[in-house]
């Protein structure tokens, strides 16, 4: 049985439906990444996968849980986290209250595992007491990542990691992702930049106007001529 | 799904530069003008100024975390300060516990006792309230306005109950007759000036320490911040409503008592009338920003009094409101606001 199972889901805001049926697994330890145009309904995605729009039909299942029903605060103890595409850090908090509220449902001593995310992402650890505000986008997106990786999530969700970086940064983004899937962390991404998320994918999807529209391992939807023409931007 | 995602202030309690430029216009300003006015003013000005702070302070919290702006604020002063009397005259009187002119001051230790009965009551009073009326608005969706109107609603309400249990009639807690304390320079303090000070001190130092030592602290700014993303984080931000309302009534119901040991009297509408110096010092000071506010509450507290010295002491509330618009011409922000 898949670590992560959307079935069939509908849900949108208020009287509007963005997903009409979507249904996406992600299995454990595995990269997923769902691309697809604007509008089509991949954050919308997220956010109903970790509660913060609510599921009208189908269901989310995570370890075998049903947790379609479940406030967003229960479904993190769960080992479910989520970085949100913009916005995704405390900005007048501190960089270590930043990880301190990552760490929020953890009754126990967590100073360790901020170490660890300290050592992790060294340029973190240089000014601890630095406003996130004030920080780069490259660092703030790091920031966002180790904030939600403060739980040791089984599986962990990014809305664009890469959106808004430049090139240099976007391949540190990466190769840290990369990094923290390699320590067994499953990941679920959604990517603007699909070319550089698939190739390290597992598998990807292809989402359109709310419904899926492809399915296939990373690489095949690389080399899949469709895909190439609508969501890669062309020649490769 | 999130019940505060109207929410986008946030409360900034970093100090920076401009803070501190704005800190030293603000005292050479009120050290410039200093050889022309009374010092008497002053220094009742600096009390009253401590308490408009107890009230802004939290009632800039509210604003930042709930993004709702707390008419009934004044009223929970007013319920502080009247279950403090209820407390003084009727149950700790009936103990056999009386007294006044606790050392230097004018009141007696009962009253320190029932400061923090009343404070408790009220502080469980308003997360009651907000549970039963305002979580429901705002699970609804309502817009701040319309929670601002509720509260309006409240507020007339709770100064009705005040006026029906303890009567319309001017009150005053036991006291007795105290000297005022002579400094150097014609300076005067009132005995009970020097209790006001102390615990305006405390506990603004207090609301300082829970916001940047607790966690439960640290959770109210994040909430703050990005009500969604706290969410996501696993604040469980139901209690963090709790929390900054609990703290909001107790510095609100302390403020109660205070003013009613300052001005020597009860009345029922001696909260609501305060309301205008509360909102002018949240309002001057940048709307979240609890330093702004403390600055805000001095700023307004002595220049109100000091005024007097040429109009019409009634006239008080407006030149609060004047000095607020003043300011909010210059910098649309407040004098303390984030520039973002």
């Amino acid at each position: 049985m898949a670590l992560l199972e959307v079935a069939d889901v509908v849900a949108g805001y208020g009287e509007t439906d963005i997903l009409h049926g979507v249904s996406i697994a992600v299995d454990e330890g595995e990269i997923v990444t769902i691309i697809g145009p604007n509008g089509c309904g991949k954050s919308t995605l997220m956010k109903a996968v970790v509660g913060l729009v609510r599921v009208k039909a189908g269901a989310v299942t995570f370890q075998g849980t049903d947790i379609s029903s479940q406030p967003p605060e229960r479904i993190v103890r769960t080992g479910l986290c989520y970085v949100p595409q913009s916005a995704n850090v405390f900005p007048s908090l501190s960089i270590r209250e930043n990880l301190e509220m990552g760490g929020f449902v953890r009754n126990d001593d967590y100073r360790g595992r901020i170490e660890e995310l300290f050592a992790l992402f060294p340029d973190l650890a240089r000014r601890p007491t630095q406003r996130a505000g004030s920080l780069s986008g490259g660092q703030r997106q790091m920031l966002a990542i180790a904030r939600a990786l403060m739980l040791d999530p089984v599986l962990l969700l990014l809305d664009e990691p890469s959106a808004g970086l430049s090139p240099a940064i976007m391949d540190l983004v990466f190769e840290r992702i990369r990094g923290i899937n390699r320590a067994g962390v499953a990941l679920l991404l959604v990517e603007q930049n699909a070319r550089e998320s698939l190739r390290m994918s597992d598998r990807g999807y292809v989402l359109a106007a709310g419904r899926n529209r492809l399915e296939d391992s990373g690489p095949a939807l690389l080399d899949n001529p469709e895909v190439a023409r609508l969501y890669l931007g062309g020649r490769r | 799904m999130s019940t505060l995602q109207h929410a986008a202030k946030r409360i900034s309690l970093a100090w920076t530069p401009g803070h501190t430029a704005v800190a030293i216009v603000v005292v050479a300003l009120a050290i410039g003008f200093l050889p022309f006015v009374k010092m008497g003013l002053v220094v009742n000005g600096i009390f009253l100024g401590a308490i408009i702070a107890l009230g802004a302070v939290g009632l800039t919290l509210i604003y930042g975390i709930l993004n709702f702006a707390n008419v009934a604020h004044g009223d929970y002063m007013t319920l502080g300060a009247y279950l403090a009397l209820f407390m003084v005259g009727s149950v700790l009187s009936a103990l056999g516990i009386e007294g006044q002119g606790l050392g230097p001051f004018t009141f007696g230790y009962p009253l320190l006792l029932a400061l923090p009965v009343a404070v408790a009551v009220v502080a469980v009073g308003a997360i009651v309230l907000d549970m039963a009326i305002y979580r429901r608005l705002r699970d609804r969706g309502v817009s701040p306005v319309v929670l601002a109107m509720t509260s309006l609603g409240v507020a007339i309400a709770l100064r009705g109950l005040v006026q029906i249990i303890w009567s319309g009639e001017t009150q005053r807690y036991p006291r007795e007759f105290r000297e005022v304390i002579r400094l150097p320079m014609d300076v005067r303090v009132p005995p009970d000036g020097i209790f006001i000070a102390i615990v305006t001190i405390i506990l603004v130092v207090g609301v300082y320490l829970v916001l940047t030592r607790t966690k439960m602290g640290k959770a109210m700014r994040a909430t703050a911040d990005n009500p969604e993303l706290a969410l996501v984080s696993g604040i469980n931000t139901q209690r963090v409503v709790r929390w900054t309302w609990g703290m909001g009534a107790v510095l609100a119901a302390t403020a109660g008592v205070l003013l009613a040991v300052f001005q020597a009297q009860l009345l029922p509408v001696m909260g609501w009338k305060f309301l205008i110096p509360l909102f002018a010092a949240v309002i001057l000071g940048g709307i979240g920003n609890p330093y702004g506010a403390l600055v805000g509450a001095f700023v307004i507290g002595v220049t109100s009094e000091v005024s007097t010295q040429w109009i019409n002491p009634s006239y008080k509330p407006a030149v609060a409101f004047a000095i607020m618009i003043g300011v909010l011409l210059v910098r649309p922000r407040g004098i303390f606001g984030a520039s973002e």
